[in-house]
């Protein structure tokens, strides 16, 4: 028996049409789907079941065969009665949650709902190292910034000593060729409180920036921990931030949970 | 003349309920009395009728009626024989219960402003369904038993039209419809490369086709019956859509439609496709189907979704029985075929209750059953067990029983098998412990004030319990069925006898060929 190329393609046609309507969302276009799916069928059944023939009457020559006609009957009276189901599902559909879309299955809504769980936690992660990482940074910038500190005041001090001891070495010499010259303790203290009086300005310039340098020092180490102290309040303050949004987060989503999971609860009556 | 009437019988358990609810329809929402008179009546003949016919069948051999007098290649016939007797009696029995307990329940008075009741005749309809699906001996005619029997189940899941039935609704019907579409195109290709649908004339024509078009057909057939018996990859449907119906539909859903699925598969394998390739492919498919599910059931909060996970791993111990295509391995999964219709559909009828009771299903919310509801506890305990495969019960028999086929066929695969069905069985023990510890065990608000050390496991949610009791009209059929249940223990030797002359018959194919062609082959 050769296959009527014709009806068959009809069949092949219907079918794929019939399939690809059924992968629709939408109910409707499913229901049309399924009609379109159960006429290529039916026609596949009479195409496949021989040639065309006269009238199944008894004693007719040359009959088709009247088997799969009587099954193709019933088959249509059957779609039929299942797209009127289809129908009345699709309008109820549609009064109760005003779309025909075929709604998400349960399942797989809660996969979903644990994935998205579980990337949540992956960004919390992700976001409480990124803060871990930055407060490992800062303080390893004060460090940094004291060790710094440290090191110029020690510079500083040692350049203060050195003078100290230039003007100490200065004031020896001086004395000690004045004593050389022949001159008596009284003469050289007379001597010694006149060149104070006179080297005033310079000794007394020396003793000054001394004592201004030390000033310095101090004022600036003062700053210095004041903005040690602010850096660090900031610092907590920022992370108190961070915390504080992290769990506003958390505490969103699973509000969120809550009531994507509500709806499936709602109605299991 | 008595045989005459023996083989008139075999129509009865089709033909009644339709009737019924023919007259139940013309009656419309009136004389509720009345309508669940009917209803009972029906199926109590429809039993009376199966036990009858299983009497005869197993003494002389199938019944076969040929339907409008039409000889049976080319007419519609009824074969009666010891497999479809035996899961007729036990699937009316489970009907009658369920019916029993919907009425008790008044689950078919839920809908007042319903223009006509349309319950009871949904579940008759369904039940013929049901039995035509089982006597059909002809391919066509099984395709329009399944049709009747989901329109029947269409019209029940979405009892009440609420969102969420509308919802599951769609996907079942949408899943049913592609099933019923696959079929249809099956027996396209099956009558024209046999000229024939009657299963019997198929068993003696298959022989004489070519390998590629007889794999072509069972492959396609085989899809057809795992997507209604929800067998793995073909199961995502049935959690999704089962649990959302009423109690006593899903009992009788999950009890029923998916066994009709299997039942249609060892037809498949046994009479027309003996000894084919594809038993490997279903040995597998056993395994993919135990092992999901049974993990499914281990991550499920809710009683019915719980109930339903392990009602698709249990079917992989059926699909395994008949993929060792031996004696023994269709006897145990005819047993266990029995076996599950009644558990599975007890539990949900138990669930029910519990619903009723409480008003929740979910064991998170659950508690104290034990000491607030001990009936609805040991209901509940008694089929749990068994279906745990606790001995003695029937759910250890049946286990047992394939077990001992799987290690009698050797094998790596068989004994892949048989571990990861114990595996099953271990993990359905854990699921349904768990919940057990939950729901019954956990002590609730009221029985807990009294305390003064409130223990680490009741900081969850708080369980809630209502201090109402039910009548005891209520839980009487599920009684009935959990006595069936244990009864399979009792009568286990004569049954699982019974279940091996099914099976041997059923591999012998030539009674149900002969009985069914005559001389006219």
């Amino acid at each position: 028996m050769t296959a009527p190329l014709l009806p068959f393609a009809t069949c092949c046609a219907l079918i794929a049409a019939g399939v690809t309507l059924l992968l629709e969302r939408s109910l409707v276009r499913v229901l049309a789907g399924v009609i379109t799916l159960g006429n290529g069928v039916n026609l596949l059944i009479v195409t496949a079941s021989g040639e065309a023939g006269g009238p199944p009457f008894v004693g007719t020559a040359a009959m088709a065969d009247p088997l799969p006609q009587a099954m193709v009957l019933t088959a249509i009276v059957i779609t039929l009665g299942v797209t009127a189901f289809l129908l009345a599902l699709v309008h109820r559909s549609w009064q109760l949650t005003g779309s025909d879309e075929v709604q998400d299955d349960t399942e797989d809504r809660r996969v979903r709902l644990r994935a998205r769980r579980g990337e949540l936690t992956d960004a919390v992660r992700h976001r409480r190292d990124a803060y871990r990482r930055l407060v490992l940074e800062q303080r390893a910038e004060l460090a940094h910034l004291e060790a710094e500190r440290a090191e110029r005041e020690r510079l500083e001090e040692a350049d203060l000593e050195r003078r100290i001891d230039r003007v100490h070495t200065e004031l020896d010499r001086w004395t000690r060729g004045l004593l050389d010259e022949g001159l008596t303790e009284e003469e050289l203290h007379a001597r010694l409180e006149e060149a104070g009086l006179r080297a005033d300005t310079a000794s007394m310039d020396n003793v000054m920036r001394i004592e201004e340098l030390r000033e310095e020092h101090e004022r600036r180490r003062g700053e210095q921990a004041a903005r040690e102290r602010e850096l660090r309040r900031k610092l907590r303050a920022r992370q108190r931030e961070a915390r504080r949004q992290m769990r506003a987060a958390i505490r969103e989503e699973l509000e969120r949970q809550a009531l994507a999971q509500d709806p499936e609860l709602k109605g299991e009556d | 003349m008595a045989a005459h009437i023996t083989e008139g019988l075999v129509c009865v358990p089709v033909l009644l309920p339709l009737l019924a609810a023919g007259v139940k329809l013309a009656i419309g929402g009136r004389l509720r009395r009345l309508q669940s008179l009917i209803s009972l009546g029906t199926l109590t003949v429809s039993l009376v009728v199966s036990v009858l016919l299983l009497v005869a069948v197993d003494r002389g051999g199938p019944l076969v009626t040929e339907l409008g007098g039409w000889p049976s290649p080319i007419g519609i016939c009824l074969v009666a024989d010891r497999l479809s007797t035996l899961v007729l009696v036990v699937s009316s029995a489970v009907t009658l219960c369920v019916m029993a307990y919907s009425v008790a329940n008044a689950y078919d008075e839920q809908e007042h402003d319903a223009p006509m009741a349309i319950f009871h005749p949904g579940f008759l309809v369904m039940v013929a369904g049901v039995a035509d699906a089982f006597l059909s001996g002809d391919l066509f005619n099984l395709f329009v038993a399944y049709e009747l029997l989901l329109s029947g189940s269409y019209v029940l899941l979405t009892f009440g039209g609420t969102e969420s039935r509308i919802r599951a609704g769609a996907t079942y019907t949408l899943m049913a419809l592609v099933s019923s579409m696959v079929f249809l195109i099956a027996l396209a290709i099956t009558y024209a490369a046999t000229g024939t649908l009657s299963m019997a004339q198929l068993a003696v024509r298959f022989a004489t086709l070519p390998e590629q078009v007889k794999l072509l057909v069972e492959l396609m057939l085989l899809l057809v019956f795992a997507i209604k018996a929800a067998i793995f990859p073909m199961s995502a449907w049935l959690p999704d859509s089962y649990p959302t119906a009423p109690a006593p539909a899903t009992a009788v859903f999950a009890g029923l439609l998916t066994k009709v699925g299997v039942y249609s598969i060892i037809r498949l394998e046994a009479l027309l496709f003996p000894g084919g390739p594809v038993a490997t492919l279903l040995m597998w498919v056993a395994l993919g189907t135990m092992l999901t599910g049974v993990l499914g059931a281990v991550a499920q909060t809710d009683l019915k979704r719980m109930l339903s996970f392990t009602l698709l791993s249990h079917i992989g111990y059926m699909v395994f029985g008949v993929a060792l295509s031996t004696v023994a391995g269709m006897a145990g999964a005819v047993f266990y075929v029995l076996h599950h219709i009644t558990v599975q559909t007890g539990l949900f009828l138990v669930t029910g209750l519990i619903e009723r009771r409480t008003g929740t299903t979910s064991v998170t919310r659950l508690g104290g059953l034990m000491r607030t509801a001990p009936l609805i506890a040991v209901l509940f305990f008694v089929p749990a067990m068994n279906l745990s495969g606790i001995p003695p019960m029937s759910g250890f028999l049946g286990k047992l029983m394939l077990v001992q086929a799987g290690l009698a066929a050797g094998g790596p695969l068989p004994a892949a098998l048989v571990a990861a069905g114990l595996v099953t069985s271990l993990l359905t023990l854990y699921a349904v412990a768990k919940t057990w510890g939950k729901a019954f065990w956990r002590v609730p608000r009221e029985i807990r004030a009294g305390r003064v050390v409130e223990s680490e496991e009741y900081t969850g949610e708080e369980p809630t319990v209502t201090t109402t009791a039910l009548p005891l009209t209520m839980s009487a059929p599920v009684v009935a069925l959990v006595a069936l249940g244990l009864s399979f223990t009792v009568l286990a030797g004569p049954l699982s006898a019974l279940a091996q002359r099914a099976a041997g018959e059923l591999m012998a194919r030539e009674p149900y060929i002969t009985a069914v062609l005559g001389s006219r082959r």
